[in-house]
């Protein structure tokens, strides 16, 4: 008794909508790629932090395509936020981004598993194309696909496609202006599982099939488009509670049909060459790749690459940026009328510019990095081999990456969480990597410690300011994994986690993956994290630089008597301005305010001022003190190390700068979330501002109580 | 053939060994097993361990899937003998 076939036809309409979805490793991405081109851009799902990744393609003269490209996932099943969103898009009607026509990417040397995901998208009773990705693999290895029998059973449209190659995107254009048919026939009959519930829940609700009455008998609470029909909703709440499903049973019932069903379909339809196949390439890397001696081996050498270049090569970069921003201020100051104004432009945004640009070469090289490791599949293979280790902390075998590039710098490292599928690993992953010490803590780590160590003092083979350094590197490493520990024990999970993970089979890189890589990472950052930064630039830059009542021009009036220029040069007096200026600023008045507060730690009110400039970033305390001990060279430590060494405090008569205040500064600035960027990048992450105070809190805490220690041990 | 039917974990695997897939003992495990292609009466085998001895990769409906030993103690085979 089969329905007359019904057909869609979208050739009239001047855009339709596709979705593509597939199983995570089935080529989706690089078939999207092939599809759009450079017509592609990167942004949210509602609500969510799920990257949605969307894009156009002209169809003939008169209908275009809008595609999105949905998170990859094994089944309609969601198990994470990302998976969600696939199922939301693909099951509501409603929601903006349901497509006319879903393309389902399944790899064709693999078709088994991806037929599961495939033979539930038919069952949803929606317009759909197959598209058999990585059909070059299936030749290579000298299998066939009947993709004719495959079409006629599957009741779809199939088309083989190499989406690295380019091969088969033409075709599937030309399909979308074709009529398409509509699934008919259930792939597998739930009626046999629970006809009495589909059957109740279709009545109240009206549903394209009866998969998508039985999913809801599992996944109500996942449901979103009831959101706005409570009494239809309360109705279905009640025809479940009365069947009292056992709903694991059910839907493990389901996917047991599904896989009988494709084994009979994978026995007609894919014919493998009958002859023995020699050890596969895979598996003879993966024979070195995850050696217990050579696997760690490679992977320190990785690392070790990564870290080099994101520390060393990225500096060029960073310092001709900074250098063009000098340029671009300098050229603001003289061209610009002085006043407010120009003063706003070039101090809060300008300076805010420059804090967020310069970060970009960082990002784009540690991406270029990630995505290659991603897309060879090697990085499968670093949790494989991690995962032991990391768990015991909390963490995940795809942590390493972010903690190690932490050393660098946490921005980029924490926007590679994203690896990271389980949400309460990641967060963890997020919350700890700030306390590896980042290159911003480098310039506050020297002046600092040439403060208490000689240049020179060496004994033996050790420099002793290099062993102080490599100490603080490694407090830092010690307390990221503590506190991971921590919070591994604090942290309800949301979810169970899984490590239930496919190892998919080598391939090469695919330079236009890595490079839209780099480049929608960087876009992210500027755009979203870079708003924040900008932002607190300018506040902090009214803070640094504005007073209450006329303070400040007091102060230039007190230095512009005959008195003050002739006995102070022109510079000197330039220097001992902006100091007492800075003493007497909003952020002066706060650095006094915080006295009380950090007294116990050793700290007068200019390191408290510092502690307010430096926000924004930790190398902002080398100026800070410059200004403040009206050191005429920014640029040169040796002149604020000699004023600060020279500094004493009014109070005891002692040097400022003690052994006990010096060590109390650096374990401060070890543990202190003193650097807004990372908050910025922690909030766009985890879209929410309830993660950035925790961190902010917890880091700032940490700081506090071990610098109150160090400095009464030291005292 | 006769084979003896004596149910082993997939944890106790030996590396080359294969087992045909029998039951599982954790519900939601198994949903996510089974849609990965882990179903009964499929054939599995072991075909590493990670140097610290955790987790595993078997080869499973012709791909490899890596997971916790852990994890692994929830599915019952049965060995198949080689003679």
């Amino acid at each position: 008794m089969e329905a007359a076939q019904s057909f869609v036809n979208f050739s009239e309409k001047s855009s339709i909508k596709v979705a593509l979805v597939g199983n995570p490793n089935s080529g989706k991405s690089t078939l999207f790629n092939a599809l759009t081109g450079l017509h592609q851009k990167t942004g949210n799902f509602p609500g969510v932090t799920v990257d949605k990744k969307s894009g156009t393609a002209k169809l003939n003269s008169t209908v275009t395509a809008d595609f999105v490209d949905l998170p990859g996932t094994y089944s309609l099943y969601p198990k994470s936020l990302d998976e969600s969103v696939t199922f939301e898009v693909l099951c509501n009607p409603a929601n903006k981004d349901h497509p006319d026509v879903t393309i389902i990417v399944a790899d064709a040397s693999n078709l088994k598993r991806n037929l599961f995901l495939v033979s539930q998208i038919i069952d949803l009773k929606i317009p759909v194309i197959l598209a058999l990705n990585m059909i070059d693999l299936v030749e290579k290895e000298g299998d066939t696909i009947d993709t004719a029998r495959l079409s006629e059973r599957l009741g779809v449209k199939v088309f083989s496609v190499s989406a690295r190659k380019k091969e088969g995107i033409e075709e599937i254009k030309h399909a979308l202006l074709q009529p398409l048919p509509v699934p008919q026939y259930d792939f597998v009959d739930l009626r046999n599982i629970a006809s009495d519930t589909i059957d109740k829940i279709r009545a109240v609700i009206h549903l394209n099939s009866d998969f998508a009455a039985f999913h809801s008998i599992h996944n109500l609470p996942e449901i979103h488009y009831l959101d706005d029909k409570p009494e239809k909703k309360a109705k279905m709440e009640a025809i479940l509670k009365a069947a009292a499903h056992d709903t694991n049973k059910l839907q493990s019932q389901e996917s047991v049909e599904r896989y009988k069903v494709i084994n009979r379909i994978v026995a007609e339809c894919v014919f493998e060459k009958t002859e023995v196949k020699s050890e596969t390439f895979t598996h003879k890397l993966d024979g070195i790749l995850t050696h217990r001696v050579y696997g760690y081996a490679i992977f320190l050498i990785i690392l070790f690459f990564i870290f080099q270049t994101i520390f060393f090569v990225a500096k060029y970069p960073m310092e001709w940026i900074e250098g063009l921003f000098v340029m671009v201020s300098q050229w603001a100051t003289s061209t610009l009328p002085p006043g407010e104004f120009t003063n706003l432009i070039v101090n809060g945004i300008i300076a805010g510019l420059s804090g967020v640009v310069v970060f970009v070469p960082q990002i784009a090289l540690l991406f270029a990095f990630i995505a290659i490791l991603e897309d060879t599949g090697y990085m499968a293979r670093v949790s494989f081999i991690m995962d032991k280790m990391m768990r015991r902390f909390g963490l995940n075998g795809r942590s390493v990456i972010p903690l190690v590039s932490g050393v660098a710098c946490a921005v980029p490292a924490i926007m590679s969480t994203r690896t990271i599928s389980s949400w309460k690993e990641r967060i963890i992953t997020i919350m700890v990597t700030p306390l590896m010490s980042c290159s911003a803590r480098l310039p506050v780590y020297t002046l600092l410690i040439s403060l208490v160590v000689p240049q020179n003092k060496t004994e033996g083979f050790f420099n002793y300011q290099g062993l102080i350094l490599m100490c603080l590197y490694l407090i830092g490493f010690i307390a990221a994994i503590s506190a991971a520990f921590v919070f591994k024990i604090i942290l309800k999970a949301k979810e169970k986690s899984y490590f239930i993970m496919e190892l998919p089979v080598y391939r090469s890189p695919q330079w236009k993956t890595v490079t839209r890589v780099m480049f929608d990472k960087v876009k992210v950052f500027l755009f979203d994290a870079g708003k924040i930064i900008v932002a607190i630039s300018v506040i902090l830059w009214f803070l640094s630089s504005h007073a209450p009542g006329n303070r400040m021009e007091t102060i230039e009036k007190k230095y512009a008597s005959t008195e003050m220029t002739t006995k102070f040069t022109e510079t000197e007096r330039n220097v001992k301005i902006s100091s007492e200026k800075l003493e007497n600023s909003y952020a002066g008045i706060l650095g006094k305010g915080l006295e009380p507060a950090i007294a116990p730690l050793g700290f007068d009110w200019k390191i408290g001022i510092a502690l307010v400039t430096s926000f924004a970033a930790r190398e902002v305390f080398v100026g800070t003190m410059a200004t403040i001990y009206s050191a005429d060279n920014k640029d040169n430590s040796q002149t604020v190390r000699d004023k600060m060494q020279n500094e004493i405090n009014s109070k005891t008569n002692l040097p400022t700068f003690t052994m006990a205040v010096s060590f109390s500064l650096l374990i401060f600035y070890a543990f202190a979330m003193q650097c807004m960027s990372t908050l910025a990048v922690v909030y766009r992450e985890t879209k929410s501002w309830k993660w950035p105070v925790i961190q902010f809190l917890f880091m700032g805490t940490l700081a506090y109580v071990a610098t109150f220690v160090v400095y009464h041990v030291l005292k | 053939m006769t084979e003896k039917r004596t149910l082993k974990k997939l944890s106790q695997l030996e590396i080359g060994q294969s087992a045909i897939i029998d039951s599982f003992t954790d519900k939601d495990m198994s949903l996510k097993l089974l849609e990965m292609g882990c179903t009964p009466g499929e054939i599995v085998t072991l075909d590493r361990i990670a140097p610290m001895g955790d987790p595993i990769a078997i080869k499973v409906s012709g791909y490899l899937l890596s997971l916790r030993k852990e994890e692994a103690s929830t599915v019952l085979v049965s060995i198949i003998n080689k003679n």
